[in-house]
């Protein structure tokens, strides 16, 4: 497939990864944002062919694995609600929640249906008028114009049986919050190419003349995220501390503005919390006035509860790249991908779902070979 | 959820631009997607499909540069292998990583 196999190329990545060796004089450490970039990373086994020295340390870009415990237990609750249809990206049905994760209530009886698109549920919302429809939106900037488009397209349609939950948070106070932490050790980043797909470079530029660290926007395929590296490694051995965009094939630096414009016109920006990272200021988005009558948290009005998070999962200090996921006591053992303790084992983006998944036999002993290893 | 495909359009439909779809082909499977956010996307081109919109046209020329700079660092990699180098330059010796 055009686009994909070109940067898949074993001979390309090889290259690559020959240049980065030759060009690193003393450690580094770099942070992949998005955890689709760890995935292709742990997969391909990328890190592996990196110079001593070298550290990827693993950002908390998964909108899934950041999603707060109360937002899974919001979902639970409306979902059991009567009459609710209740709709949801695949990825969040596993997450677990206080008591059960969104699975499990639908094995027990609740009508939640999987959608690839938040307008499969604004149809669903159409072809069921009988019912209450109600979404799980959660995601980065890269969802954000397409959940917006739900909530445009419902009020356009003046569908009064549909509603959404919102999880929305925005990557850069993440990168902020990481920069600002006591004891940070990141000293570049590989930004998530998707996200800077809809909202540009600027906001990353800014990041990177303000505190001083190079940042690359960064694709997600093997060949994107090694020609990433040797930008930004190229960087910090010059000392220089500048926006690079190694994705130009789909990132501009304008980004996208029809995609954003509708997104402002829906939401607006809010505080929000972030598990593993807490309560972050102007980090999240809700529904403007007009869209009110959409949030579904309005209109199913929940009674108050505790939340509880299992003792031994450390999600936070994963997101945070403080550790990697096998040095959690409970990886691969108490927590596995059927029976997680918290979302970063679950979501297709965690990064402990990536080391379970891909490393899984190195941790036991056995090194797998990477599909690129250099002979 | 930043995961996306590339995908080839096939068709563009419908006149109001927050509206326009289109059938989009990834390999061997064909999906309709939502173009509001592509407004100048036409049957050909290739566009990067997130959860069902399409968020950004492909840009084959942006594409063919950064492959390009591959290319120069695998020429510059066999010219320090040839046992005539670079004029000026020792072959690579002992100690070469």
């Amino acid at each position: 497939m055009r686009y994909v196999e070109e940067f898949r190329d074993s001979a390309r990545v090889k290259a690559l990864a020959n240049a980065i060796g030759r060009v690193v004089t003393r450690p580094w450490r770099i942070m992949e944002v998005c955890g689709g970039q760890t995935h292709s990373i742990v997969k391909y086994g990328l890190d592996q062919l990196l110079p001593e020295g070298l550290e990827l340390i693993h950002g908390p870009g998964c909108p899934v694995c950041v999603t707060p415990t109360e937002k899974i237990d919001a979902a639970v609750w409306v979902s059991q609600q009567p009459n609710v249809i209740f709709c949801s990206f695949g990825d969040m049905l596993r997450v677990p929640g206080s008591s059960e994760d969104l699975l499990t209530t639908k094995a027990r009886g609740a009508d939640i249906r999987m959608v690839h698109s938040p307008l499969d549920a604004v149809a669903i919302a159409r072809e069921n008028p009988e019912r209450e429809v109600v979404f799980f939106a959660v995601g980065f900037e890269t969802t954000a114009p397409a959940n917006a488009m739900a909530a445009y397209a419902a009020r356009r349609q003046a569908l009064t049986n549909f509603s959404m939950i919102i999880a929305h948070v925005l990557v850069p106070p993440a990168i902020l919050a990481i920069l600002q932490a006591e004891g940070n050790r990141v000293q570049g980043f590989l930004a998530a190419g998707h996200v800077c797909s809809i909202m540009g470079t600027s906001e990353y530029q800014l990041i990177a003349a303000t505190h001083r660290v190079p940042i690359v926007v960064t694709g997600f395929e093997p060949v994107d995220i090694m020609q990433g590296i040797l930008m930004c490694v190229r960087q910090l051995e010059v000392g220089t501390f500048a926006l690079e965009n190694q994705y130009a094939r789909v990132v501009r630096p304008e980004g996208n503005g029809p995609a954003r414009a509708l997104v402002a016109e829906v939401f607006e920006i809010v505080g929000s919390d972030w598990r593993g990272l807490g309560e972050l200021a102007v980090s999240g988005l809700a529904l403007r006035d007009a869209y009110l009558s959409y949030d579904a948290e309005l209109r199913f009005p929940r009674p108050c509860s505790v939340t509880s998070i299992p003792s031994a999962c450390q999600a936070g200090a994963v997101l945070t790249g403080q550790i990697k996921p096998p040095q959690c006591s409970a990886f691969a053992k108490a927590c596995t991908p059927e029976h997680p303790l918290g979302a970063p084992m679950v979501s297709t983006e965690g990064a402990c779902a990536a080391y379970y998944h891909y490393r899984r036999r190195s941790i036991d002993g056995v090194v797998p070979v990477p599909e690129f290893a250099v002979s | 959820m930043c995961l996306a495909v590339p995908g080839r359009v096939m068709n563009v439909v419908g006149d109001d631009p927050l509206e326009r779809f289109g059938q989009v082909a990834f390999g061997g499977v064909v999906r309709r997607v939502n173009f509001a956010y592509v407004p100048d996307v036409a049957p050909g081109d290739y566009v990067i499909v997130h959860v069902g919109f399409a968020i950004s046209r492909l840009d084959q020329e942006a594409a063919d540069y950064a492959l390009g700079l591959i290319t120069e660092l695998e020429q510059a990699n066999s010219e320090r292998f040839s046992a005539d180098g670079p004029a000026g330059l020792p072959p690579p010796g002992e100690g070469w990583t």
